[in-house]
């Protein structure tokens, strides 16, 4: 079966996930946000590359950073940007998703970017979406963030260069965290021979070993001579029972304090894909300090978008 | 497949060049890949010590629905203000004019220059759109379905080749 985010001729068509995805691909988004960088530092920001092109933000569940950043890349292509802020709109009213889908086609869309709840829904709209629509994930569910998941990628290329040689560690909330699931897969496509995934095994998914990824359950293990460290925030609203004893327990068992940070390299960054939970997941000493990388990855964010958004719509013509 | 002494026409190119802008305090601009190369050449010879500019004019080309973002797209980089700034904008091959079109656009999203000519190596005619270079090595006339194509070899020599395009694909 083809690959649902490829047209015929292995270009990307959609952007639904990262698992799966060529490395040509994902080096060749890398490839492209490079040049949108340079773009950024311009008088006027803006290419006119997507000009005409109706780009439609469809968040059902709430962002900030993902939907600004979005809106922003849109805005420098050049595209009409629509925000559509669904929880209070039609779908509050009963509207299916797929109405929704067809109603806002039907004041020619050309391209859908979705966040939802539920995993997969982006999938169903891209099953569901006339051929010239192009469909990008901003996270559904557990399932997949996969722009995080490059800028992510952008982020560690940007300061380590090379893949090859790299210990990663992806530390916290890994079994509600689309973002670990993205990265694994970018960091193991990408050659990466080293992932770590670290947290209490009640926040550990099962499966980790068979993508390729080594489980700790102790920080220290962990982060121990790590090159790059993810930090995940601690998802409440997706915590059902009691799988944390508290915050304040996370925080010492599982928080990255400047002590613990000298674990990893001396010249190892730290990321978040925020929002941050300070004093949860991590220590601000850390969240502010030098080798912290999580502004920078909102700035590469907006370019890793562009070249998203760009290298999906020029797949057009070629179906 | 016809080669040209692309050195000879390169020659005659500079000295135009040359002349165009003496006196002035000229800023060079090459369109990436084969302007660049001009630039950079032009710089050492005519001992112009800015900086050259380079421009990939993907992100403004006017095929883009069409033809789709290039796969190997590179960083523009122009590291001077180009506001206020005399400009030479140099390209291999003058054709439709597109690519001049593209070119100029993305430097006004620089700055704002006080003047922009344009050099090329070769002026092969078949303008789509009202633009000239005040500056041309060699004008020749090719058909529609032959490429002009500069090559570099490693010593920095310069060829020029007639090639007879691929049948055109599909949105090509």
């Amino acid at each position: 079966m083809r690959n649902p985010q490829l047209n015929s001729n292995g270009e990307l068509h959609h952007l639904l996930t990262i698992e799966g995805l060529p490395r040509a691909i994902i080096e060749r988004i890398l490839t492209t946000a490079d040049s949108f960088i340079n773009v950024a530092s311009r008088e006027v920001k803006n290419v006119p590359l997507l000009r005409g092109t109706a780009v439609f933000n469809l968040f059902f569940e709430h962002s900030t950073r993902t939907r600004t950043t979005f809106e922003i890349a849109a805005r420098r292509l050049s595209a009409d940007v629509f925000n559509l802020d669904i929880t209070r709109s039609s779908t509050s009213k009963g509207e299916s998703l797929l109405d929704t889908i067809n109603n806002l086609t039907a004041m020619q869309a050309d391209m859908f970017v979705v966040r939802h709840a539920t995993s997969g829904a982006p999938y169903l709209i891209a099953q569901h979406v006339a051929p010239h629509i192009h469909v990008i994930n901003a996270g559904d569910g557990r399932h997949a963030h996969p722009t995080q998941g490059l800028l992510d990628m952008y982020t560690i290329r940007h300061y380590k260069r090379e893949f090859a040689n790299l210990r990663v560690a992806i530390v916290g909330d890994i079994l509600h965290s689309r973002v670990a699931r993205s990265d694994i897969h970018a960091l193991t496509t990408l050659g990466v021979p080293e992932v770590r995934a670290v947290g209490p095994l009640t926040l550990l998914p099962s499966g980790l070993e068979e993508m390729g990824v080594r489980v700790c359950t102790r920080l220290e293990e962990g982060i121990k001579d790590a090159d790059v460290i993810i930090m995940l925030r601690l998802q409440n609203e997706r915590m059902r029972g009691a799988l944390l004893p508290s915050a304040q327990e996370f925080f010492r068992n599982y928080g990255l304090t400047p002590d613990k940070l000298r674990l990893a390299k001396p010249d190892a960054i730290v990321m978040h894909p925020g929002p941050m939970n300070r004093g949860v997941e991590i220590d601000s000493h850390v969240a502010d300090g030098a080798q912290s990388v999580i502004l920078p990855q909102v700035t590469f964010g907006i370019a890793v978008r562009m070249a998203v958004l760009s290298i999906a719509a020029s797949s057009q013509r070629m179906q | 497949m016809i080669a040209l002494d692309a050195e000879a026409i390169y020659r005659a190119f500079a000295q135009r060049v040359r002349e165009t802008v003496a006196g002035r305090d000229v800023r060079l601009v090459g369109v990436h890949t084969g302007g660049v190369w001009l630039a950079e050449r032009l710089k050492e010879e005519l001992k112009i010590q800015h900086p050259v500019g380079v421009l990939d004019i993907s992100f403004y080309r006017d095929d883009f629905g069409r033809s789709g973002l290039n796969p190997s797209v590179k960083p523009s980089s122009i590291a001077f203000d180009v506001d206020g700034a005399d400009i030479l904008l140099i390209d291999d091959v003058l054709y439709t004019g597109r690519t001049v079109r593209a070119a100029m656009n993305e430097l006004f999203d620089y700055g704002r220059p006080a003047r922009i000519d344009l050099a090329v190596l070769v002026d092969r005619g078949g303008r789509e759109l009202p633009i000239a270079a005040s500056v041309v090595g060699r004008t020749i006339e090719v058909p529609a379905d032959v490429s002009v194509v500069l090559a570099r070899d490693d010593a920095g020599k310069l060829g020029l080749t007639l090639e007879q395009r691929p049948e055109k694909k599909q949105g090509a």
